[in-house]
């Protein structure tokens, strides 16, 4: 079945609404989570090469898919660009996911370090997509800087605990006239489902994956709640009553009339 | 001497980037080299000779969210 709804992604079209992270994977698994996925974006980070012999991710990757690099360990838009044009002078694309924390226990987004880098790199000709704290003022700022989306998180990094800042999320959506795509904090399908119906227009997720006991299977729940939350929101959710009930059965024909 | 991902180490005089990469084992693809904070590109390492106290940092991609 042809699936029309697409997005796009400084200039580039994608159908799949799942971002997929790479880390904390055993690497046989992470074709495996791409494929059963139906990811078309895969996170990647840079960091220190060690000459001893390692495995490279990029081999367990398959063909066609598009790399993402993040900015993770920078704590500042400095170190930011830094990572990013070293990500970009290997030649996989501009894509970029500015990511920028100084804070080891919490990992929250610097959101003012994040806009600083966002002009820098988007004059660089990249596409940057800032990961930040749900804020309103931020994310126009980042808007104006020149960014390609923006990936409000859900929760702290990491934790599986959901959309702790739905209300903001959702101010994002209506608010922001670029795609929204929930990172971070996102545990389950049903959360993920959840963040689509309410306009997002991606989800990115990592850990919930990759500590699931099956990590493929996982991988698959999200991509169906995905498409699920995406119907949903297509659809126009139906309305809530806030008191009283309404009956879904006619009113009229019953046996004692 | 010379500083590679943050370890000291000895380098011959002249020695080229490219060289240095293939004498310490470095993996051929999918690595950037940055010398001082600058990026050296790939089309310059067989030219681009390391200088006595450069900083040098060689990255590549692993798994992240």
């Amino acid at each position: 079945m042809q699936n029309n709804d697409t997005w796009t992604l400084g200039g580039h079209t994608f159908t799949s609404r799942f971002i997929l992270g790479s880390g904390k994977y055993n690497l046989n698994l992470i074709r495996a989570a791409v494929e059963d996925a139906g990811a078309e974006i895969i996170t990647l980070a840079l960091r220190r090469v060690n000459t001893r012999k390692e495995e490279n991710i990029l081999d367990y990757i398959p063909e066609g898919v598009t790399l993402l690099p993040n900015t993770s360990g920078a704590r500042n838009a400095e170190e930011a660009v830094r990572l990013a044009r070293l990500a970009r002078e290997m030649g996989c694309g501009d894509f970029v996911k500015v990511e920028i924390m100084h804070d080891s226990k919490y990992l929250l987004p610097d959101n003012y370090e994040t806009i600083k880098a966002t002009e820098i790199l988007a004059k660089e000709g990249f596409i940057v997509m800032p990961y930040m704290y749900p804020d309103l003022n931020a994310a126009r700022d980042m808007v104006n800087a020149g960014a390609a989306c923006i990936m409000p998180l859900a929760s702290p990094i990491g934790s599986n605990k959901g959309l702790a800042t739905k209300e903001f999320i959702q101010i994002l959506i209506d608010e922001i006239d670029l795609p929204i795509i929930v990172d971070a904090g996102i545990g389950r399908p049903s959360q993920a489902c959840e963040a689509m119906e309410m306009g997002a227009a991606a989800i990115m997720a990592n850990t919930a994956i990759a500590t699931a006991g099956d990590i493929p299977a996982m991988a698959g729940a999200f991509k169906n709640a995905i498409a699920a939350g995406r119907a949903a929101y297509l659809s126009g959710l139906g309305r809530v009553l806030h008191r009283g009930a309404s009956a879904s059965d006619p009113l009229t024909g019953f046996l004692h009339d | 001497m010379i500083k590679v991902n943050g370890e000291m180490l000895e380098i011959a005089e002249g020695t080229t980037v490219a060289a240095f990469l293939k004498e310490h084992g470095y993996p051929d693809k999918m690595i950037a080299v940055e010398c001082n904070g600058a990026i050296i590109p790939r089309s310059t390492w067989e030219e681009a000779i390391l200088k006595d106290g450069d900083t040098v940092e060689v990255v590549r991609f692993v798994g992240g969210g």
